[in-house]
């Protein structure tokens, strides 16, 4: 993104934190926590207003603008003004440079996506793409930027809810039909739980057994006391993991898993949709089995014999059942270095960006819909008695429950802090580096205090890397987005207590 | 939220055009004769990647594909008929009718006492490339003398505080090795100042500028600001320093300690290339093996996402493979 910058693109930052990237922006709009539709809707009826939508675009490859452009009328720069706490001005300046721009990209994390209305956040974030035409073409377009070397290809393969490898939706029979033939085995018709579904149904009783790969929910979902005694209510707990996560600790069976980066062979899918291939460098440790090896001899003490694949045995099978992999031999990514999906036969090049059929004229399948959203403040409410808004996240040199970046020895680290503004610490007679007990509407723990220019006052940060030290996720919110499955880990609020002199500080 | 528009989920969507992407710029040819040899290469190369391109080893310190030529250490020079001065093949470009020598004796003489200069003032016991252009240009460091008794703290020193050595000794950079945390050491008494750490922490790649070039003349060393240790500069150890060094001043604390105890071995090393696990931007490890233990991570500068550069995590965060 730097070397953009250096190569003359204008970096607009919108985060509530004033980050390093925001220190690298042309303008820093810091929003209030949660607050990202109401900007995007004033960002698009200011572009409507303006008469700088794409109206080729919009009327060859969209459906709704009607709709959406009354929809969004209330969305003034007033209101967004008021409710997201950033300038008017501001607001415009964004909303015109990034329509008038001759390529323009919107690239997110988390902070959209952690919210009980995440689905509709990246909608509105879409709108103002398909709005502008900054979709399609070289060098515009969408971006979420992944936070593991794999979450786009576990959702390629499958690993969701109503999905099979390659995208083909489970209750299309067709698409269902192929697997089964392949597979010689009945794939259930109806799109499974996600994530919080599952934990929703272990609380009805519906969810007895579970098998938990490589994820530490113990440590990484929302709300920890109602996690913990879900899992704990299990018949049966599985978890098969490279190391011995919380997780783990908990589980009835533990089968101990090869590293997928260093250990074993295969390939993962990063941002861009690139598939690249990961090589074994070293040998597990004694007793420790590839995942390919565990699931196949659990196959068969299930009764399927299911062979001694190889990882490239798989992702042959893998190609020949999914069209947008199938130009992929083992051969080609190596010798490109990856390839892009959809690649669609070994003289496909791969795709650097996607929807170009929206460019056709006529347009190519279905428009892109403008979608009416609207804003929705975070689900947990700030009020005399929780007046801070606490928004969790992470820092550059740990990894997520830290069970692999805890162990080694980052001069960076300094162990979990509640970082909050100078202002707010003198509102409230603290000092840094004291230890306080943060309280949220669902739990309390005890940290140590940090202060952060980048944090205005009434913003407070936490990360959940030391689960050991400060179990942050006893204070969020597993208020769940209905459509994705992902709960509000960037919006609880809290208040901050001195910790008197008597009580006990374990920290 | 209004749905009634929004596509069939159930149904995959249509393929569409391929991406069109923006041509590559045409680029004129540019004919040169190097060596004797005719030369055709498009306009803009560079003199080292004109001789590259037909097989000629130009040796090189300060370049690296991945940064921004400085022309420092002066090793890649070569001679342009009509120019007074010897050129630096890594920055120069080629320009229609140009006639370039890349092993005449004015410039093996030049290259030849560069790298006696160098060796004579640094430590270059852990730089293998420094010590084959030694042996292939003949250079012999010991006639500037034996090595002069170190000159004290050379990050104190003041330009013009430097003196010539008694004895007809060679002064030296020699200084204690900087250890000031656990990931990598900085032994400056190994540095040739071909500044490549500087860029990869500047604009090149890192952009947080934790070190840059102090003092002048043979003071000039890397610093941090005002030698802070590194723990209290801007540093966020992404390694990309360690990255480009090519005498091994900056290491990564494992392979000191492992050379240190003397069980550094790259003949019993494997390398292997995957992907980082820690997020989704994909960069290319390179994972040197030693005894089924990880040693140290480097990452390929021909791999197009980030050029050999890594953050912390990448470079630093595989302990717990050696550790479980």
């Amino acid at each position: 993104m730097l070397k953009g910058i250096h190569n003359g693109a204008r970096l607009f930052v919108v985060d509530p934190r004033r980050t390093s990237s925001a220190q690298c922006a042309e303008k820093w709009l810091g929003l209030h926590v949660g607050t990202d539709i109401a900007l995007a809707n004033a960002m698009a009826r200011e572009i409507i207003a303006a008469g700088l939508e794409n109206r080729s675009f919009i009327e060859n490859a969209t459906s709704g603008f009607e709709d959406f452009r009354r929809h969004v009328q209330k969305y003034t720069l007033d209101y967004a003004a008021k409710i997201c706490g950033v300038p008017a001005a501001a607001v415009r300046e964004l909303a015109h440079a990034y329509a008038r721009a001759d390529r323009a990209q919107i690239c997110w994390t988390l902070g959209i996506t952690e919210h009980h209305n995440a689905v509709d956040n990246v909608l509105a974030l879409i709108n103002l793409g398909v709005l502008t035409g900054h979709v399609g073409t070289y060098g515009s377009g969408l971006n979420p930027l992944r936070g593991q070397n794999n979450v786009q290809g576990g959702g390629d393969m499958g690993a969701l809810p109503d999905r099979l490898p390659g995208f083909q939706h489970v209750e299309n029979d067709e698409l269902r039909g192929k697997f089964e033939k392949t597979w010689d085995a009945k794939i259930p018709p109806k799109k499974g739980w996600h994530l919080s579904g599952m934990f929703d149904a272990m609380e009805r009783g519906e969810l007895k057994a579970l098998y938990v790969m490589g994820e530490n929910p113990a440590n990484s979902e929302a709300d920890q006391h109602r996690t913990t005694k879900l899992l704990d209510g299990l018949d049966i707990l599985v978890v098969q993991d490279m190391l011995m996560s919380k997780t783990a600790e908990m589980a009835d069976v533990v089968f101990p898993a090869a590293a997928g980066w260093c250990e074993s062979e295969g390939t993962v899918t990063n941002s861009e949709r690139r598939v690249q291939r990961v090589r074994r460098a070293l040998p597990p440790p004694s007793g420790v089995r590839d995942d390919i090896e565990i699931l196949c001899h659990l196959a068969r003490r299930m009764g399927r014999d299911l062979g001694n694949p190889s990882a490239e045995e798989l992702w042959n099978e893998l190609r020949s059942l999914s069209p947008m992999h199938a130009g992929m031999s083992y051969t080609r990514l190596e010798q490109m270095h990856g390839i892009q999906w959809p690649c669609y036969d070994e003289n496909h090049p791969g795709e650097q960006y996607l929807h170009g059929r929206l460019w056709a004229r006529p347009v190519i399948g279905p428009r892109a819909p403008l979608c009416c959203v609207e804003y929705e403040p975070p689900l947990d409410v700030l009020d005399d008695e929780f007046p801070i808004r606490l928004t969790t996240g992470r820092r550059l040199d740990s990894y997520n429950t830290g069970v692999q970046t805890s162990r080694y020895a980052s001069p960076l680290r300094h162990g979990e802090t509640i970082d909050i503004s100078a202002q707010d610490a003198e509102k409230y007679g603290i000092q840094e580096g004291e230890t306080v007990r943060v309280v949220s509407r669902r739990g309390s723990v005890l940290a140590p205090v940090r202060f952060d220019p980048g944090l205005r006052p009434g913003l407070a940060f936490m990360t959940l890397h030391f689960p050991d030290q400060v179990a942050t996720n006893e204070l969020t919110i597993d208020a769940v987005d209905p459509k994705s499955g992902t709960s509000e880990f960037k919006a609880s609020a809290v208040r901050i207590e001195k910790v008197r002199k008597t009580e006990p500080v374990a920290v | 939220m209004s749905t009634q528009n929004a596509p069939d989920m159930k149904t995959p969507v249509p393929r569409g055009p391929l991406p069109i992407l923006p041509p590559p710029r045409p680029r004129r040819m540019v004919e040169i004769s190097i060596d004797g040899k005719a030369v055709s290469v498009p306009e803009g190369s560079t003199l080292l990647q004109a001789a590259r391109s037909i097989g000629i080893d130009t040796p090189t310190l300060c370049f690296l594909e991945n940064l921004t030529p400085v022309n420092v250490c002066r090793i890649c020079v070569v001679e342009v008929e009509g120019s007074r001065m010897l050129v630096p093949a890594c920055s120069r470009q080629a320009e229609p009718g140009m006639v370039v020598k890349t092993d005449s004796e004015r410039v093996r003489l030049s290259r030849r006492l560069v790298l006696e200069l160098l060796a004579s003032s640094v430590d270059v016991s852990t730089a293998p490339q420094f010590q084959e252009y030694m042996k292939r240009y003949g250079a012999q460091p010991e006639r500037f003398g034996d090595a002069a008794r170190p000159a004290g703290n050379r990050d104190a020193a003041q330009p013009g505080h430097h003196h010539a050595p008694e004895n007809g000794n060679a002064a030296t950079v020699a200084q204690p090795v900087k250890i000031d945390n656990d990931l990598y050491v900085r032994d400056y008494g190994k540095c040739i100042l071909c500044y490549k750490c500087v860029e990869a922490c500047g604009v090149d790649a890192q952009n947080t500028f934790a070190i840059a070039v102090a003092g002048r003349g043979f003071t000039a060393r890397i610093s941090t600001e005002y030698d802070a240790p590194l723990t209290d500069s801007a540093c966020v150890y992404c390694g990309n320093c360690i990255g480009v060094c090519p005498t091994g001043a900056l290491m990564f604390k494992s392979e000191y300690v492992m050379r240190r105890a003397g069980t550094w071995d790259e003949s019993k090393q494997t390398r292997a290339d995957t992907i980082c696990p820690y997020c989704g931007v994909g960069c290319t490890l390179t994972l040197q093996v030693q005894d089924e233990k990880i040693v140290k991570v480097t990452s390929p500068l021909d791999q197009q996402i980030t050029n050999g550069h890594l953050c912390i995590k990448g470079r630093f965060g595989w302990e717990w493979v050696n550790k479980k």
